[in-house]
């Protein structure tokens, strides 16, 4: 039977926390969060003029964003762009990664820290170095550049989880598929890939989300003709008044809940065919 | 046989290099080569950075503007965490879902939504003028102030993540026989919690205050002209003035600045820990 009683404060109970920290705890969660969600109310306020707090409730912002041809255009490219990034940073990073948690070779610390070095390189220096080196074969402006770009940048992202994934899995089951007489090739699609397929799908949403979120290089090398959503929205924030934005940034902050909980089940996927080995 | 599965390996990990080498390593040792040569060997675009007191003056900017978010993202992460870590898993879940989500909301989002909380007639100016606090709205928006709000929203997870996955790992029963020996609240965490939390201290702050010095976005929208870091004028050298040569060189410095504060991390920490614990 479980009776909850009021636990009686004792200072030398290490799980104390006074009250002091629980309110700079509580005040640092709402500074976290709560900005951000203002704009959801601000959302369904006038399409005109921004107003907090809205006096009207309306969905005139989102009816004018998904009417308007140039922001259409920039979310498809955005689409398109992260993507392909996805595929080939995912694609590369599930092979390195096989090689770097299974396999012993000269100099595998080096490519490991090489492989994962994007990631400290501040953007700005991304920025430029890709305005100069695509400029010189004309792909500025152009999807394929902006996948150029993106793919180095988010192998990061996608190797970390995949590898961890990796690392967890039980390589004697291999062994076993292939004691009892499954061939190589079957081992991999019926043990290997379902096992790893979570991490594999983690990994392939972190360099998604990377890159349709990245707006310091696209500053460089969209042009005007091969614009995102992020470079889009920066122009808007940074040059004009577009009383829509609210909506667009509930949208995202709607796609950043779609992502928290998708990771957060997948996790969990893997979490439960580590134990069940 | 080793050979052999070692070259198989080799053969996995290589389509990975060989992208990284050209689409990465060759365009970076571009800007470095474009800093130095003009077209013969020159180092006037490094001698003018460094003679300007405009530039020496950005980069003091850029310096405090770092260390400023650094710590105060540090005093907010450790404070969640010590807090994470001590939290029935209810509320503990609460704050950690409250974290990872605001970690993954678009960068431009977050700073967009400062503008809207800080600006002249934003909701922090409404309310105080509502609640009879001020009269007139007060400057929030354009200056310091803006920036280092801004940048340490955006760093609080990064440090707060390192210093909770450390705290994780700490028996708390060391603090429990710390007071039981007679330690007040105060020694016990002088003396015991904050010593061996300090490997998460150093790996977030260290994380934050190389991305902080390359960070543009925040202080092109919350900054003022006075508050314009690095990054920023190097893109106004692109943008707006076409000097490739100087945007180039101020590229280089930042990137070799970067770079040498990561490697004394990489010596003393190990990198690993940047990797989010994730051992290569």
């Amino acid at each position: 039977m479980k009776k909850r009683t009021k636990r009686k404060t004792n200072w030398h109970d290490p799980l104390h926390i006074g009250w002091p920290l629980w309110v700079i705890s509580g005040a640092s969660v709402f500074f976290l969060i709560v900005p951000v969600l203002l704009l959801v109310p601000m959302s369904f306020g006038s399409a005109e003029i921004i107003e907090f707090p809205p006096t009207r409730f309306c969905l005139d912002q989102y009816r004018k964003f998904f009417s308007h041809p140039a922001w259409q255009s920039a979310v498809l490219t955005s689409l398109q762009v992260s993507a392909l990034t996805a595929i080939c940073s995912t694609t590369l990073g599930l092979l390195a990664s096989i090689a770097i948690v299974w396999g012993k070779f000269k100099g595998k610390g080096f490519i490991t820290g090489f492989i994962l070095s994007p990631m400290i390189v501040p953007l700005i220096v991304l920025g430029l170095a890709y305005y100069v080196f695509l400029a010189k074969f004309g792909l500025i402006g152009s999807k394929l550049g902006l996948v150029i770009a993106y793919t180095p940048l988010t192998l990061p992202f996608a190797v970390l989880p995949i590898s961890a994934t990796l690392r967890g899995f039980d390589r004697s089951l291999e062994n076993a598929a292939l004691n009892l007489g499954a061939n190589r090739f079957q081992t991999f699609m019926k043990i290997t890939v379902p096992i790893i397929r979570p991490g594999v799908i983690t990994g392939a949403l972190f360099a998604f989300m990377i890159a349709f979120d990245e707006v310091v290089i696209a500053l460089f090398i969209c042009g005007s003709t091969a614009v995102t959503l992020p470079k889009k929205m920066w122009d808007v924030i940074r040059y004009e008044i577009e009383p829509m934005l609210p909506a667009i940034s509930t949208l995202l902050l709607l796609l950043a809940v779609v992502f928290l909980v998708a990771t957060g089940l997948l996790q969990k996927r893997v979490a439960r065919r580590m134990e069940s080995r | 046989m080793w050979q052999k599965a070692g070259f198989r390996h080799f053969l996995l990990v290589s389509p990975a290099m060989v992208a990284l080498i050209l689409l990465f390593a060759y365009p970076i040792s571009r800007i470095l080569v474009k800093s130095l040569f003009d077209p013969h060997f020159t180092l006037k675009e490094y001698v003018y950075f460094f003679t300007s007191p405009l530039y020496i003056r950005v980069m003091w900017i850029t310096i405090e503007i770092s260390l400023l978010t650094t710590l105060t993202a540090l005093v907010i992460g450790y404070i969640l965490a010590y807090v994470l870590r001590r939290a029935r898993p209810g509320v503990r879940n609460i704050f950690l879902m409250a974290i990872v989500l605001s970690f993954m909301i678009s960068l431009l989002v977050r700073n967009y939504s400062w503008i809207l909380v800080l600006q002249r007639n934003g909701v922090v100016n409404i309310l105080l003028k509502y609640f009879g606090i001020i009269d007139h709205p007060v400057k929030l928006l354009h200056n310091k102030f803006g920036v280092v709000v801004g940048m340490t929203h955006i760093f609080v997870p990064y440090i707060a993540f390192p210093i909770y996955s450390v705290m994780m790992g700490m028996d708390l029963n060391l603090e429990k026989a710390a007071q039981n020996l007679g330690a007040s609240r105060w020694q016990t965490f002088w003396r015991v919690t904050f010593p061996l939390s300090l490997p998460g201290i150093g790996a977030g702050a260290l994380l934050v205050f190389i991305m902080a010095l390359g960070f543009f976005i925040t202080p092109a929208l919350l900054g003022g002209r006075k508050e314009q870091m690095i990054s920023n004028l190097i893109e106004i050298q692109v943008i707006d003035l076409l000097n490739w040569p100087f945007a180039s060189a101020m590229s280089t410095i930042l990137l070799i600045v970067t770079l040498i504060i990561f490697f004394i991390y990489n010596r003393f920490l190990g990198a690993e820990r940047l990797w989010g614990g994730v051992k290569p």
